[in-house]
């Protein structure tokens, strides 16, 4: 087999074992990157990729790392990311990263080896009930137990990973019915009487919105990651300009809005801005758009409800609206189809905005808080400095891919996004480790790009084998360690909620970064001083083919902000100390 | 409140765990979960008995239908419908309990299915309250097993459930 398995599917149907079909399938989808990792139960299937140059495999070193790059690649890209593993220890190291696909709603195929079929359930060698396993953390899955059924299964699989709400879909394949042999036929289309996403928005609904939109007087919008996966941002922007509103994005929205767009207050939350969130608090009319009102968003939902507003709410699951907060104006849509004719209905409208103007002194009023404004050092490196010095230095161009903890929110923070998926993150499930298997993703979707991972020591060591990954394949992506020696976020919760113990959360014995950076063949530096920060930047990115990995050594006792605490409501912020005494001064 | 949710979904291996495993997942009630197949062998149609608000009611039933294999949903108690469980009762049938069982198996139109020596089956349909009122009823300390299917329900005339 070859590249002309790229060609539709002709209708002589050619016999092909199982590995073939897989293959092929693959093929026909016109996927162009594979993360994968062989064992036993997918040798098959190795074995016919060998023989084919239509994808291309890429090897990692860990199953969890697979399975991120090919979401990373997906949220880079819109499509639909493929990772492959084999059955057993295979599959579940895939386990997190289907789970971090699942809760921030990224459309994947995870094809995972699986023991021959009359072995199934014998506990065989590598036997785990994968099915079982991932069915809490994936959109759909499948057990295909005949060859003929792998081409439709996989058909599916693409068809639901990437419509509606999408979500990872597992495609569990024993290894037996890769050597049966079948007529290989990709169907042309897929139906399915038992899933039908609803994409165009309720028209009556949608003028009850515009209406609602064009009597308010203290507006707001609210994007979150579904505007980024739908691809809405352009109709979005129009409608946020035409109105005159300000704009907000969760963290999953970034890049959603410009982030250097007058209408933009920053982004809300836990650790949002202060007009971000005081706006979101006191607006009378909130349309939020392809988000989902999340715990770390809303703060406490009781103090959120006790302020009146009105709710429109555009998402493509039902199941997100009115879930955590009453919605008054439910629109059950593909965001891109919805904001499009929201367009259509505004630009009929006699009158076409609303006047904002006391509403936007308000919002000044509280954006004059300056709540991420930080004390610059020149002794101590200030991680904030480093994200600013960096989106300085790509000019606001580059995908940024991060961990989890204290140096994520400040590259969200301080990272201006002007466009959609160029931040790579992972909000929903948390996951520590993501930052370097993102980071390949978003290089492999993008290979001229910048591409930056901003990570913490903590972080960087979870998925650190992937530097290997990364030289194999020549990956010229910079790495930016704010390394404060702690695992900062909890750090920062012990010195909140447990009077400073720090139980377990200093980072001790690390590894010399440069060194072991080195030891791959990749460049290492190592930035202490805050001088240095700018230079070593432009440096590193002038090593356009080379892989750098940038060990900055940051304070240790920064800590994020604002921050809303457990349990309090979104207006109820903690301001930095700094913040706090310059308002007080102020007084 | 209580709640009779039908649903009818493709029937396929592991779609009765995705359904048992969206209730235990996201923490709701399972009164009972009754399954088969229907007239048409692709598809198979559950009751489900649950308690909520109304808030986690429309909640439970969108999570139902973003499930891949559900075809349909149901809320039964938004509208007429009918429930039936069917029991199973066996009841010590020896001295005062002979005649008194049978007694109560007529008034609630039970039918003795099995006698043995010391004992009788009973079987009975109804709501499932009736079912709690005839346990209510005899004597406790007469009841040597039960088994219950759980609720089937089905919407009166024409409210009907079918792709
Ligand atoms: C340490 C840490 C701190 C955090 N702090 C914050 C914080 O301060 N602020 C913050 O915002 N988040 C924060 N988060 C992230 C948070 O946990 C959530 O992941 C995030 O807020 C969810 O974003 P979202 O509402 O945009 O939803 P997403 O998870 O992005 O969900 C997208 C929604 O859009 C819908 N959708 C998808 N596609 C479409 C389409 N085509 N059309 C219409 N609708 C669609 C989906 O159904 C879903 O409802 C933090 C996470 C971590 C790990
Ligand atoms: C896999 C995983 N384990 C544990 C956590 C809990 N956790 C959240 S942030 C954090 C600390 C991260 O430390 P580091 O990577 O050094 O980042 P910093 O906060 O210091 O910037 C931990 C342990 C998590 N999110 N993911
Ligand atoms: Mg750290």
């Amino acid at each position: 087999m070859d590249a002309s398995a790229h060609s539709a599917t002709d209708t002589h149907a050619k016999s092909m074992t199982g590995a073939d079909i897989v293959v092929s399938c693959l093929n026909e989808e016109k996927v162009k990157f594979v993360f994968g990792y062989p064992g036993g139960a997918v040798l098959h299937i190795y074995d016919a990729l060998y023989k084919q140059n239509g994808f291309k495999h890429i090897l990692v070193r860990h199953e969890q790392a697979a399975v991120h790059a090919a979401d990373a690649y997906s949220r880079a890209t819109g499509d639909v990311g493929v990772a492959l593993v084999t059955s057993g220890p295979g599959a579940t190291n895939a386990v997190t990263g289907i789970a971090t696909a699942y809760m921030d709603s990224i459309p994947l195929v995870v094809i995972s080896g699986q023991v021959p079929v009359p072995a199934i359930g014998m506990d065989a060698f590598q036997e785990v009930d994968m099915v079982g396993a991932t069915r809490p953390c994936v959109k759909h899955n499948f057990l295909v137990k005949h060859v003929k059924d792998i081409a439709p299964t996989i058909k599916k699989a693409f068809y639901i990973a990437k419509t509606g709400r999408p979500g990872p879909v597992v495609v569990d394949i024993p290894k037996d019915i890769t050597a049966h042999v079948a007529d290989f036929i990709y169907p042309k289309t897929v139906e399915m009487r038992s899933y039908n996403p609803i994409l165009k928005g309720h028209s009556g609904q949608i003028k009850k919105a515009v209406k609602l939109l064009l009597a308010a007087k203290r507006p707001m919008i609210y994007t979150g990651g579904g505007l980024v996966l739908g691809n809405g941002a352009a109709e979005l922007v129009k409608l946020a300009r035409a109105l005159n509103f300000p704009v907000t994005n969760t963290l999953m929205g970034l890049g959603g809005y410009p982030a250097t767009d007058r209408q933009f207050v920053g982004m809300l939350g836990m650790h949002g801005t202060y007009e971000a969130n005081m706006s979101m608090q006191h607006c009378d009319v909130l349309l939020a758009v392809g988000a989902r009102f999340d715990d770390r968003v809303i703060g406490n939902p009781k103090h959120f409800s006790s302020q009146k507003r009105t709710i429109i709410h555009i998402d493509v699951d039902p199941s997100s609206i009115s879930k955590r907060v009453k919605v008054d104006v439910p629109i059950v849509g593909d965001v891109q189809s919805v904001l499009s004719d929201m367009n259509e209905i505004l630009a009929q409208e006699e009158n076409q905005t609303t006047d904002t103007a006391d509403w936007w002194t308000q919002i000044n009023e509280w954006r004059g808080v300056q709540s991420l404004d930080y004390a610059y050092s020149d002794t101590v490196i200030k991680p904030q400095y480093v994200v600013q010095k960096l989106w300085e230095v790509t000019k606001g161009e580059a995908y940024v891919t991060s961990d989890v903890g204290q140096h994520q929110m400040w590259a969200a923070q301080y990272y201006k996004f002007d466009k959609p998926r160029r931040w790579i993150n992972s909000g929903g499930l948390g996951t520590m480790g993501v930052g370097l298997p993102y980071a390949m993703g978003c290089q492999f979707a993008d290979k001229n790009a910048q591409v930056a991972c901003i990570t913490g020591e903590g972080s960087i060591q979870m998925n650190i084998q992937e530097l290997s990954t990364c030289a194999q394949y020549g990956l010229p992506i910079k790495v930016i360690l704010l390394n404060n020696r702690y695992l900062g976020m909890v750090r920062q919760w012990q010195e909140f909620f447990y009077e400073n113990r720090y139980s377990e959360s200093y980072m001790d014995s690390l590894p010399d970064f440069v060194k072991l950076a080195e030891s791959y063949g990749h460049v290492g530096m190592q930035i202490t001083n805050p001088a240095d920060v700018e230079g070593a930047l432009k440096e590193a990115f002038d090593k356009k083919d080379k892989f750098v990995f940038m060990n900055f050594l940051t304070d240790q006792t920064e800590n994020v902000f604002p921050m809303v605490e457990n349990g309090k409501g979104l207006s109820e912020m903690v301001l930095s100390p700094r913040t706090a005494s310059r308002l007080k001064g102020e007084e | 409140m209580r709640h009779i949710i039908s649903l009818l979904m493709e029937n396929e291996a592991g779609a009765l765990s995705r359904v048992a495993g969206l209730f235990s997942a996201r923490g709701y009630n399972i009164e009972s979960l009754t399954v088969a197949v229907t007239e048409d062998p692709t598809l198979s149609r559950m009751t489900i008995v649950t308690t909520g608000s109304d808030d986690v009611i429309e909640q439970i039933i969108k999570q139902l239908n973003k499930l891949i294999d559900v075809v349909k949903v149901l809320d039964l108690n938004d509208g007429k419908h009918i429930e039936r469980e069917l029991m199973l009762v066996k009841v010590k049938a020896t001295g005062v309990h002979k005649d008194e069982m049978k007694r109560m198996c007529d008034i609630f139109r039970g039918r003795i299915i099995d006698v043995a020596d010391n004992s009788y089956t009973i079987e009975l349909t109804g709501s499932c309250s009736k079912l709690d009122a005839f346990i209510e009823a005899i004597d406790r300390s007469a009841i040597l097993e039960t088994v219950r299917t759980g609720a089937s329900g089905i919407g009166r005339g024409d409210r009907i459930l079918k792709v």
